[in-house]
C-alpha cells in the first residue's frame, strides 16, 4: 500500500516536471521521457503488476490532459510497457546496470515507433527514417543519460520500500 | 475420522489477466471517447483540481526566476534606448497627426462601403502558458483559463496579432490549445493580397527549422509571391476570418502542374510563448464540416 502510494506521487512529480521542467531542458526540440523510464523502472523492480500501476496512472494523466479527447491510447501504451518490462524482473540484479539500460533503451524506441505508427503513418506520414532519426532515436539517447543519473536514487527509494514492507 | 480443515487461499489475480482487461477497457475507452465526451468530461475535473494547481505554481516560480535575468539584461540597453525613443516620440508625432486624418477619412469610406472593420475587436482575454505536451511528438499547450473563465472548445488563440491554434479541450480552470505548428493541425486559410485560399498543414518535419507547410495554392492564376501574408480564411469552419498565420517564405509548383505548395514563417514565436490571448467569440457556421481540426 505504502508503495503504491510512492509510486503515485512520483508518477504525479514526474508527469509535471514533463510538462515544465524537462521542456525547458530540451535539445533541438527533443526532450527524455521521464515517465517511460518511471514506469520501466517500477516494472522491472518491483514486478509486471507494479509496472501497471505506474503505467496506467501515466497514461491516464497523459491522456486526459494532451490525449486529444481520446482517453485510452497512452494508458494502453504504458501499461504494456509496465508489464513486458515486469517479465524481467526476474532476470533483475540491483548490482547489474546493463539489464536496466537495455530495457529502458528498448522501452523508449519501441514506444516512439508505436506511437509513430498510431498516429503519424495512419495520417500518411510515410518518411519513417526521418522520424527514426530526428525524433525516436535522440529521445532514447536522452532517455538513457537521464536513466543513469537517476537509477541509484531510484534504486535506493525502491530498497528502503522493500525493508519496511519485510521489517 | 477428523475432517481436515481446507485452507482458503486468498485469491490473487494474474498479471496477465489484469493486463488482458485493461487492454479491453482501453480499447472501449478509445471508442467510447472518440464519439462522445463522457469519459473525458468529468476525468478532466479531476485533473483541473489536482494537476493544474501544481502546475500553475511551478510555472509562476520559473516566470520569476526568468523575469530576473531578463530585468538585469533590460537595464543595460534601457539608457541607450531611451536617447533614440526620445527621437522617434518627436517623429511619430507628426506621422500619427498624419494618420489619424487620414483615420477619418477611411472611416466615412468604410462607412460609405458598408463594410465590417478588418480589425473588429473582438472579445478577449489573456492566459499563461503551464504546461507542454510530454512527447516529441506534438505542439499541444495547455493554458491556466477554463470553463470558469467562458472558455470553450474551438475557440481561437492568439498571440500579438498571429494565430496560434485552438481550444481542443476544456477543463474548469484549463484548457489545452493545439498550435498551428502541430503536425495535426490544418488550417483553411487564404493569401491576403490575393485572396486565394490556402490549406495551412503543421509538420513535425519543418518544426526545427520554424516554418509551416501550405499546399493546395491554385496554380495558373495565382500572383501570391514570397512574404505575402497569409490570413485564416473566410470559408474556414472554427477559425475566425482574417488572423494573420504567417508570411510565405517559399513557393513551389507541386508535381501536378495545378496547385502549388510551400513553407511559410509563422507570426508567433512558438518557441518563446509564454502569454497567449484567446478570443472569447466562436466562428459559427451551418455545416461544421471536418476540414479544419
Amino acid at each position: 500500500m505504502k508503495r503504491k502510494a510512492v509510486t503515485l506521487v512520483l508518477v504525479f512529480i514526474c508527469f509535471i516536471l514533463q510538462g515544465t521542467l524537462i521542456k525547458a531542458i530540451s535539445l533541438g526540440g527533443v526532450a527524455p521521457n521521464l515517465l517511460l523510464m518511471l514506469t520501466s523502472v517500477s516494472g522491472f523492480m518491483c514486478g509486471k503488476k507494479d509496472g501497471m500501476f505506474t503505467g496506467f496512472f501515466a497514461g491516464l494523466f497523459t491522456d486526459i490532459l494532451y490525449g486529444g479527447g481520446i482517453i485510452g491510447f497512452y494508458i494502453l501504451l504504458y501499461v504494456w510497457t509496465g508489464y513486458v518490462n515486469g517479465m524481467f524482473n526476474r532476470l533483475f540484479y540491483p548490482e547489474d546496470v546493463k539489464l536496466p539500460l537495455i530495457l529502458i533503451t528498448v522501452s523508449n524506441a519501441l514506444n516512439g515507433f508505436l506511437t509513430y505508427v498510431f498516429l503519424f503513418l495512419l495520417r500518411t506520414r510515410l518518411d519513417v527514417s526521418y522520424y527514426i532519426l530526428r525524433v525516436i532515436l535522440p529521445e532514447t539517447v536522452y532517455t538513457l543519460i537521464l536513466t543513469i543519473i537517476l537509477y541509484r536514487p531510484l534504486l535506493f527509494l525502491e530498497q528502503s520500500l522493500q525493508d519496511n514492507v519485510t521489517g | 475420522m477428523p475432517r481436515v480443515p481446507v485452507k482458503r487461499q486468498k485469491f490473487v489475480m494474474p498479471g496477465r489477466y489484469i493486463l488482458l482487461i485493461i487492454t479491453l477497457l482501453c480499447i472501449a475507452l478509445m471508442l467510447l471517447s472518440f464519439f462522445t465526451d463522457a469519459v473525458s468530461a468529468p476525468l478532466s475535473y479531476v485533473a483541473g483540481y489536482t494537476i493544474i494547481p501544481v502546475e500553475k505554481g511551478l510555472n509562476s516560480i520559473g516566470i520569476r526566476f526568468s523575469g530576473k535575468v531578463d530585468e538585469l539584461k533590460a537595464l543595460k540597453t534601457v539608457l541607450k534606448d531611451n536617447e533614440e525613443l526620445k527621437k522617434q516620440v518627436q517623429d511619430l508625432t507628426l506621422e500619427k497627426n498624419q494618420l489619424i486624418a487620414d483615420r477619418y477619412e477611411l472611416q466615412e469610406l468604410r462607412d460609405l462601403y458598408n463594410l465590417e472593420d478588418r480589425f473588429r475587436e473582438y472579445e478577449k482575454t489573456g492566459a499563461r502558458v503551464i504546461g507542454k505536451d510530454p512527447g516529441n511528438w506534438f505542439s499541444v499547450f495547455l493554458i491556466d483559463k477554463g470553463k470558469n473563465d467562458g472558455i470553450e472548445k474551438n475557440m481561437n488563440v492568439i498571440a500579438g496579432d498571429g494565430l496560434v491554434g485552438i481550444v481542443t479541450e476544456v477543463g474548469p480552470d484549463y484548457s489545452t490549445v493545439r498550435s498551428i505548428i502541430d503536425d495535426a493541425s490544418n488550417v483553411s486559410s487564404m493569401v491576403l493580397s490575393t485572396s486565394d485560399t490556402v490549406m495551412v498543414t503543421g509538420d513535425l518535419k519543418l518544426l526545427s527549422s520554424g516554418f509551416i507547410r501550405f499546399s493546395q495554392l491554385s496554380n495558373p492564376d495565382s500572383k501570391a509571391a514570397i512574404g505575402d501574408e497569409i490570413v485564416t480564411s473566410n470559408i474556414s469552419n472554427k477559425y475566425l476570418p482574417e488572423l494573420t498565420v504567417g508570411y510565405i517564405s517559399s513557393i513551389e509548383t507541386d508535381p501536378n502542374n495545378l496547385t502549388r505548395s510551400g513553407t511559410l514563417t509563422p507570426a508567433v514565436d512558438f518557441a518563446h510563448l509564454n502569454t497567449v490571448m484567446v478570443i472569447k467569440k466562436l466562428k459559427v457556421t451551418d455545416n461544421a464540416g471536418e476540414d479544419d481540426i
